[in-house]
């Protein structure tokens, strides 16, 4: 697998919400490799903090050689990302993890999909969108993928973000848990709401979101692909700290366990026990 | 000038080698850097069953370190010894295959398994503070450690290095076991024993509450002990904890190590271990120091 540690370049950094911000870098290696659904890891330049920080790839622009990142500031690390400018750098790692489309396989011809995105699990689903778009665009080729535009269900505690950059890919709904814009409640309040039918889920969010879509996934039949968070130390699969429980035997662990960094993040819904 | 160093009769190209549980097999990190520049390969803990280790959250950062508690997840020895073995046998370094288990059969059945295979060194784990049993309930006791060295001692075929935990009243008692058991090599320190709350949430950061503490701020504690033991006992010991540069490690040859192991540092810079390899060349070219075993303190 094919990886690279860059040096990057901070092309631009803009906060888009209250403690959210977006940050485009300079890494072409990463940039030429990246897929929709896989991570960087991003090391401090603090020396004391020794983790790096695995935060999904929002979008990329392989021809200008450029990765964006949007990110949550959560603690002292993220913190000290939110502080750079233009031109500053930053060592980062990647492309890491396996993505959506390399998880599920081309979607089956007319299938209806959705992408759902929770609180920072929306960047991710920002990449999946743009690729599907790009696929879709291609099927006429024979080398894309046949199906309607998807929907995309966005969930937010109260401010949104990404919202206007998802529209042009699909049909954005959204949801907040204050209501101050779309449903009042929770994704799947959204997707009753608006009586969205899919054959397949993208879904990336927080824990609980995700043990909600898999119930709802199971229950209706549909097939859904979880991008999974946890933990992490080295982010390449090495030290085994960032595993989850599985309903099967693993190959690679001999145990129940998957690595989130290395046979993820994404997952098929039924295979993992969150 | 040779960077080559001899433990117990096997000889090492240079005398850095990975730290175990931080490295795996070296599978993940052979795409980014040359695995046949490390002296050798210490591999991840392996068990003579599987072993599922701990429940997540497995890892956290803490000042210029982190605390781990996996629990020593591994495959089982048939699967290591089908698929690990063979992989770093593409490799021209030497491979040490740290051992675990619950009680001392497990142990020794580990150890008998491998005693056909194409290994160069065992290093046997008694000090890993994330299982209940075995583990440090072997590494903290002389009188186990003496006892558990000498039936391994009994059934290996390769050299037996006793890996030791910090986490004890004084280490060169737990030394001088091992090496009365008749232990060929002797590695430290393991992590030390610690803790993370989350004061928000008002919980422990990891699942198993309490973790192992590796990284930079366990160093000047690692170089202390490994001068304590290397004054104390006659064989060989490879020092570690918290070693991210060459001067991190000069400093455990100067305390009297004969070799050096890079864990932690290695999540950070993926060519840690390299890195620490040339930096040790290029001071002993410096110093126009001819052999490794030459790094030596000045004593007063």
């Amino acid at each position: 697998m094919d990886r690279y540690m860059e040096k990057a370049a901070v092309r631009s950094q803009t906060r888009i919400a209250d403690g959210i911000f977006s940050l485009w870098l300079e890494t072409p290696k990463i940039a030429s490799l990246a897929a929709a659904g896989q991570f960087v890891n991003v090391y401090c330049n603090e020396q004391s903090r020794l983790l790096p920080r695995p935060i999904s790839i929002c979008e990329t622009d392989a021809d200008g050689g450029l990765i964006r990142l949007v990110y949550r500031v959560a603690g002292k690390g993220t913190a000290e990302f939110s502080k750079l400018g233009t031109g500053d750098t930053i060592d980062v790692l990647g492309p890491l993890g396996n993505g959506f489309i390399a998880a599920s396989g081309i979607p089956e011809e007319g299938a209806r999909l959705m992408l759902i995105g929770g609180g920072i699990g929306i960047p991710p689903m920002l990449g999946l969108a743009a690729s599907l778009f790009s696929m879709r665009a291609e099927s006429s080729t024979g080398s894309g993928i046949k199906s309607p535009r998807p929907d995309i269900v966005l969930g937010y505690r109260d401010e949104v973000f990404l919202d206007d950059d998802m529209a042009v890919f699909g049909d954005v709904y959204i949801a907040t848990e204050d209501g101050s814009k779309g449903t009042k409640g929770t994704v799947l309040d959204a997707i009753k709401e608006n009586a969205i039918r899919p054959d397949i889920i993208y879904a990336c969010g927080p824990s609980p979101m995700l043990r909600a879509i898999k119930e709802y996934a199971v229950k209706h039949g549909i097939k859904a692909w979880l991008s999974l968070e946890e933990r992490m130390a080295c982010g390449v699969g090495a030290c085994l700290g960032c595993v989850v429980r599985t309903e099967r035997t693993d190959e690679h662990s001999n145990v129940r366990n998957r690595r989130v960094c290395a046979d993820g993040p994404v997952f098929e819904a039924t295979e993992v026990i969150i | 000038m040779k960077l080559d160093v001899e433990l117990a009769g096997v000889r090492l190209k240079n005398p850095v080698m990975t730290a175990s549980g931080t490295f795996g097999s070296g599978m993940e990190y052979a795409g980014m850097i040359d695995l046949n520049r490390l002296g050798a390969v210490v591999t991840k803990g392996v068990s003579s069953v599987p072993w599922a280790g701990n429940p997540v959250p497995r890892v956290a950062e803490t000042a210029s370190g982190m605390l781990n508690a996996i629990g020593l997840q591994n495959p089982g020895i048939d699967v290591f010894c089908g698929r690990d073995i063979p992989f770093l046998r593409q490799y021209d370094t030497k491979i040490i295959v740290n051992v675990c288990g619950h009680t001392e059969d497990e142990y020794l059945e580990v150890v008998e398994r491998l005693a056909d295979e194409p290994v160069d060194m065992l290093e046997i784990n008694i000090s890993c503070p994330n299982v209940k049993e075995g583990g440090i309930a072997f590494g903290t006791d002389p009188m186990a450690v003496e006892r558990i060295t000498a039936a391994i001692k009994k059934k290996a075929r390769q050299p037996v290095i006793m890996k030791l935990s910090p986490n004890v009243t004084d280490i060169t008692q737990i030394a001088k076991a091992a090496e009365a058991g008749g232990a060929d090599v002797l590695s430290l320190i393991n992590t030390l024993t610690g803790m993370k709350i989350d004061i928000e949430r008002r919980r422990f950061v990891l699942a198993n509450r309490t973790g192992g503490l590796s990284g930079p701020a366990i160093h000047p504690v690692a170089v202390r002990m490994v001068y304590q033991v290397t004054h104390a006992v006659k064989i060989p010991v490879i020092g570690m904890g918290g070693i991210v540069t060459a001067e991190d490690a000069i400093e455990f040859l100067l305390a009297g190590a004969a070799a050096v192991s890079v864990g932690t540092a290695t999540f950070r810079h993926p060519d840690a271990a390299i890195r620490v390899a040339d930096g040790i060349e290029e001071y002993m070219e410096r110093h126009g120091i001819e052999s490794v075993s030459q790094i030596r303190l000045e004593e007063e």
